[in-house]
């Protein structure tokens, strides 16, 4: 028997999937087609716990009924997708594709990956106290890298646009690669034996078809509703044109917006000030820049996100807003006929209304312990606000006719003093470590959000700025400063700060008393 | 009711003689007990054979038809004794659970079945979950066998076997007196194929005729000096009994080769990998014929010395491909031919791994070695191109670096508006404030607590034994262990290891008793506290009435988990109350997943009527987010994701609520109870409203519309 070993081989299918994403009814749906079209199929998974959203396998082997006949034998099927031995492997997400490359399921002589380039983010992305996101390109690369052909596209945008789900998109993408030997009518009546939503499925697949065999897929137009842009009025046009002529090219494309939101939060003089307050970096960046205006840039970025810090006048202003009720009337997709009502979820505390308060009246709430434990009272549960009913909508709107008061409130004179002071440290820096300056400036981003949240952010920044002495005049101070913004960010608590820190003593030739103390 | 109807399934259960079954494994499995004449069936269910216990539980007619009794056990240790009923009588019966934790629970009465003997068929289906997805410790089912020398099958995984495996089960088991265990791997279970049924089978024998005339025979009964004669009969009678069965039905197959100088000795339940390498590797065809010699154990426990020797002699080597540790059958084969003197060297653990699945490239790399070491020349002249550039290629390699720490794990999580995430949410607020706690798990989807982004969670004992494992720990320096079970555990095992046991050791520590009304991470099957009411079982059943019925002072019953604040403070006062004793938190609302399949089609019928539905979810507006995500850290609901965001100003992304939410309110719970953030809005939607809606929505259309304009008109001017 030596010389016969016959070359005929079963097609070999993986379906890498979420769990609860419709993977399944995919592999039903190819065993299916194949068994209509002659060919014997055996599908596996490995269901249990790892299907609920975890990553899961569904692996697939088809063989030709008449392959089988001429030799009068049964094939041996595979149970499990073999490394180097898989044909097509078919990704419901980006990641889940370049896990199968991980695992060695996707190779270059062999494997046609179709994917979806969408993103459903792994845990870890999302917990992260700033941006965890994995770069999708690096994703993609590995991806066309590992596969003999890549086909990619952003599978779920087609699906949302024909109401249906992604493995639909998945199975019209590999009927249009042509790399089963069945045709497109095999498919759809597949899925019409599948009796699951058929028909938005059908619209799916066939979309999934054509973008498979074209070079540009068909995109859905992005819905992306909110406030038109409207002219900006005189006043601020002024000051734009003014932002135009003083500001090189990095700092304008942040300045303009700036102005903007500095506006809309408050007035045009409040956008006046920022740029008063400005002005002296414009020279210090010429004085000690490298030319591309980072810090200017970046200052600028901190300062006007500093100057509009949300207050409870801001929230009610932007929750009440016409382009904000399109907004979630858009995000609930309310169609015709259909009722929309909104209610916003608050916690406002003591802290809070004293901020609110002119400042003298806040100070006298906070200090008075009978006046506070009156309001502790009232603020101990959150509030449910019904901004769609008259009386919440009014409730809200009064607040934000607060707008005027802002200026005189507990707040502001405190934010103001704090940017005082902030602005004054990375000026000061600027002057002998431009490199370190940006690092402070960008260290105000670490004062961010609401209640606790803010709380947390305000005592890793005050942490830092007491650090600031030690780091001056040392020849690696910005990257030190950087890495340790970076461990800010890394926990709520701020344990990794408090590593980092003493790790960076550790460095320093004579460690300093503070990081002393913070490594005890 | 189970997570899916089997409806379908059951209807294939009634295909006649001739018939071509399409289906599940596992499904193949049930179908094969209706044609081997059982009497009556119990299982715990459990991946991989959940299936097998859902789908009897939607076939009562056919049961009934047939008279067979069907037993959702409490636990497996209940399934395994129901096989009692074939130690006296001729009664084939099966009991089915999840391997090894169901073959762990049921160890004691499986060990009586097989002290005792048997009279009717006794068949053990375990569903062997192990290697890739398993949820459970890495063990194997062979020890058990072993120990209490019960039979075991591990045919080839395709249905004809499988289905051949059950029915000479039935006939081994009663041909040598003891229990048979048919082990079936996860895969296996799952694998999708057919095989042409035979009719079902009515018992001559029935359960009526079991109870009208009892028998009795003391030698059957696990006792001294009975106990001391079983175990000589095991070995003096029925194991000679198996072997000669097992010999004259060829239970084991052979397959020839040409190189017949070597030998592969496997697990049935390998054949398929086993082969689809050897067909790689050059040394076989796709349907099976192959050039190395091969020993399929369809039966992995006895071992048949008379076979091993006849496939050994004359060979200078055999590879054994057995999954898992210990190596059991490789020493076994060692001293088998030891005895008979035969020099064959024998290869195992030496050319494939000691642990972990033998996943397909995995025995592809121990046979290329096998092969290498005996017969280079097979490998050298025959392995076509595929096989000769050994994957990873460079190129692979390449794409591999580049992807190296960008793919994030991803393991199973709750779902989408899952009533036991605000129980660890308030977990996490209490820890803020009291402190670290130590928390003792247990067993079902609650567990996912041990993962981002709660990460709660030291020990799991096992199913039921969640507060059983804080026992230690009770009270000790003033303060209190946290310990969980789910109903599903609660009903099992818990009730008396980890509440009765409190009670009767004073515990201090406090005991949550998930109950989302179905022992959800198996498939959402009823418990005995499940709401629904089950026209075969008696369900309503109250977990506090039971608590408060072995000896507990201080429960309290939350009926609305999502209420963070009110689960936070009653946490709070378990930990810090004065009153002595177990404090027992039962926190009820149903398993969304269930809760979500019973009622989405039901409100569509309702739209589609006209009438009125009231649909809620929940949203982020991105002009108020920081970017910050502790509500994510909170939450961790698949609904809530990452957008880019607008403000050009701003870098870090939003949270963002997609339309998967089904409203389940935890993120404005948790936004109010952290004092997170004034992001999160509900939007109710109301579809076909009332007249009376439509009036009030108008009007309010009107005033706030007009003030809005005011607001856009004055953001507009100077």
């Amino acid at each position: 028997m030596e010389a016969q070993l016959p070359k005929m081989r079963p097609i070999t299918i993986a379906v890498v999937a979420l769990g609860g994403e419709g993977g399944g009814v995919l592999a039903d749906w190819i065993v299916d087609l194949a068994q209509h079209g002659g060919y014997l199929a055996q599908a596996t998974s490995v269901p249990g716990v790892a299907q609920r959203t975890g990553a899961t396998v569904y692996y697939v082997e088809l063989f030709p009924n008449s392959a089988a006949r001429t030799a009068q034998r049964e094939p041996v099927l595979g149970l499990m997708p073999m490394p180097g031995d898989v044909e097509v492997v078919l990704a419901s997400e980006l990641m889940e594709a370049a896990r199968a490359v991980e695992r060695g399921f996707v190779t270059p002589d062999k494997t046609l990956l179709i994917a979806s380039t969408h993103r459903v983010y792994a845990m870890t992305e999302k917990i992260a106290l700033a941006d965890g996101r994995v770069e999708p390109a690096a994703l993609l690369a590995g991806c066309r890298e590992a596969a003999r052909q890549l086909v990619a596209f952003d599978m779920a945008a087609i699906a949302d646009a024909a109401g249906s789900v992604v493995s639909a998109v998945l199975f019209g993408a590999l009927a249009g690669s042509a790399a089963l030997p069945f045709p497109r009518a095999g498919f759809e009546a597949a899925i019409r034996r599948g009796q699951v939503g058929v028909e938005p499925s059908l619209a799916a697949f066939s979309a999934g078809f054509e973008a498979a065999r074209t070079d540009h897929p068909a995109m859905p137009p992005p819905s992306s509703p909110g406030a038109a842009a409207t002219l900006p009025p005189p006043e601020l046009r002024e000051l734009l044109d003014r932002a135009a002529r003083d500001f090189p090219g990095e700092a304008r494309a942040v300045v303009t917006p700036a102005l903007e939101r500095l506006r809309d939060y408050q007035d045009a003089d409040y956008a006046r000030e920022f740029l008063a307050r400005l002005a002296p970096f414009r020279e210090l960046e010429q004085r000690h820049g490298d030319g591309r205006g980072a810090l200017l840039a970046e200052t600028a970025r901190q300062l006007a996100l500093a100057m509009t810090y949300e207050d409870t006048i801001r929230v009610a202003d932007l929750k009440i807003r016409a382009s904000r009720f399109a907004r979630v009337r858009a995000e609930a997709e309310i169609k015709d006929g259909q009722l929309l009502e909104i209610a916003e979820f608050f916690h406002p505390r003591t802290q809070e209304i004293a901020d609110t308060l002119p400042a003298p009246l806040g100070r006298w709430l906070l200090r008075t312990s009978w006046a506070r434990r009156a309001v502790d009272r009232t603020t101990r549960r959150g509030r449910v606000i019904r901004s769609t009913s008259i009386g919440g909508f009014l409730a809200l709107y009064a607040l934000s006719r607060l707008r005027p008061l802002r200026r005189r409130s507990l707040r502001f004179a405190s934010e103001q003093a704090a940017l005082t002071a902030w602005l004054g440290l990375v000026a000061q820096t600027a002057r002998d470590d431009y490199a370190l300056a940006l690092q402070v400036a960008r260290m105000r981003g670490l004062v961010k959000g609401y209640g606790d949240t803010h709380e947390r952010g305000q005592a890793k920044f005050d942490r830092l700025v007491a650090l600031l002495p030690q780091l001056g005049g040392r020849s690696d101070a910005s990257e030190l400063l950087e890495g340790l913004i970076k461990a800010a960010l890394a926990d709520e608590a701020g344990q990794a700060l408090e590593r980092a820190i003493a790790d960076a003593a550790a460095l320093a030739p004579s460690p300093p008393a503070t990081a002393g103390r913070a490594a005890s | 009711m189970a997570e899916r109807s089997f409806k379908s399934e059951v209807a294939k259960l009634r295909l006649g003689a001739g018939a071509e079954f399409r289906g599940e494994g596992i499904l193949a499995v049930t179908k094969a007990l209706l044609q081997s004449g059982v009497s009556y069936v119990s299982g715990y269910q459990g991946a991989p054979i959940s299936h097998l216990v859902d789908v009897l539980a939607d076939a009562q007619d056919v049961l009934d038809e047939l008279g067979i009794r069907f037993e959702a056990s409490a636990n497996e240790a209940a399934a395994a004794a129901a096989l009692a009923a074939s130690i006296n009588y001729p009664l084939r019966g099966a009991a089915t659970f999840k391997a090894t934790v169901g073959t762990n629970v049921a160890a004691d009465a499986l060990a009586n079945l097989a002290s005792s003997g048997v009279t009717g068929g006794a068949l053990i289906i375990v569903g062997e979950d192990y290697g890739e997805g398993s949820s459970i410790m890495q063990e194997r089912s062979h020890a058990f066998a072993m120990k209490s020398q019960i039979w075991l099958l591990d045919p080839r995984p395709n249905l004809p076997s499988i289905v051949r495996a059950v029915e000479h089960g039935f006939e081994l088991s009663e041909a040598s007196h003891t229990p048979v265990m048919l082990e079936l791997r996860i895969r296996a279970c799952h694998v999708w194929g057919s095989f042409t049924a035979r009719d079902n089978a009515r018992p001559a024998f029935t359960l009526a005729h079991a109870l009208a005339n009892p028998m009795r025979d003391v030698n059957r009964i696990v006792l001294p000096p009975a106990s001391y004669l079983q175990e000589k009969e095991k070995v003096e009678k029925r194991w000679p009994a198996a072997v000669r069965f097992i010999e004259q039905h060829e239970l084991n197959e052979f397959f020839d080769g040409d190189a017949d100088d070597i030998g592969i000795i496997m697990q049935g339940g390998m054949y398929n990998t086993a082969l689809r390498a050897l067909e790689i590797l050059g040394l076989a065809d796709v349907f099976g014929e192959s050039r190395v010699p091969l020993y399929v154990l369809n039966v992995t426990y006895p071992l048949i010395e008379s076979e091993l020797v006849r496939f050994c002699v004359g060979k200078k080597a055999v590879l054994i491909i057995e999954e898992g540790q210990p190596e059991f059958i490789e020493q076994a084969v060692n001293t088998i031919l030891r005895r008979a003197d035969v020099q064959t060297r024998v290869d195992g653990k030496g050319m494939l791994p000691m642990a972990g699945e033998y996943a397909g490239g995995v025995v592809k790399d121990g046979v290329r070695k096998f092969i290498t070491a005996y017969r280079p020349d097979l490998i050298v002249e025959r392995m076509p191109p595929l096989a000769l550039q050994q994957p990873p290629s460079e190129r692979l390699a390449k794409a591999q670096q580049a992807l190296a720490g960008k793919v994030h794990g991803r393991p199973p999580s709750f779902c989408t508006g899952c009533p036991e995430r605000p129980i660890f949410a308030a977990m996490k607020l209490v820890e803020r404030e009291l402190g670290p706690q130590h928390v003792s798990c247990d067993i079902g989807c609650h567990l996912f607590s041990i993962l981002p982004p709660f990460n709660v969670g030291n020990s799991t004992m096992g199913y039921g034994l969640g507060g059983a494992g804080a026992a230690a720990l009770s009270g000790a320096g003033g303060r209190r262990a946290v310990a969980l079970v789910g109903d599903g555990g609660f009903w099992h095992n818990g009730l008396a290891s980890s509440v009765g046991n409190a009670v009767f050791n004073k515990s201090d520590n406090v005991l949550i008793v998930v109950d989302n009304g179905y022992a959800a991470a198996t498939g959402g099957q009823d418990v005995p506290s499940s709401a629904a009411d089950n026209r075969m079982r008696a369900t309503g059943n109250s977990i506090e009435k039971a608590v408060r019925g072995v000896g507990v002072q201080w429960v309290r019953t939350l009926t609305r988990t999502y209420d963070v604040a009110r689960m936070r403070d009653t946490l709070k006062e378990a930990l810090t109350t004065a009153v002595k004793g177990p404090k027992v938190i039962i926190a009820r609302s149903e398993c969304m997943l269930n809760k979500q399949r019973r009622e989405r089609p039901l409100a569509r019928k309702r739209m589609q009527a006209g009438a009125r539905v009231v649909r809620e979810r929940f949203g982020v507006d991105p002009d108020t987010c920081t970017g910050d995500h502790s509500c994510i850290r909170l939450s961790g609901c698949p609904s809530l994701t990452l957008a880019p965001n607008p403000d050009p100003l701003r870098r870090e992304p939003v949270t963002r609520v997609i339309n998967s939410c089904v409203g389940c309110g935890l993120c404005g719970e948790v936004a109010h109870a952290a004092v997170l953030c004034p992001s999160f809005y509900r939007a109710t939607i109301i579809s076909n409203p009332t007249r009376w809606e439509r009036l009030k929505d108008r009007a309010r259309a009107a005033v706030i519309g007009w003030l809005q304009r005011r607001m856009d008109w004055r953001l507009a001017a100077a």
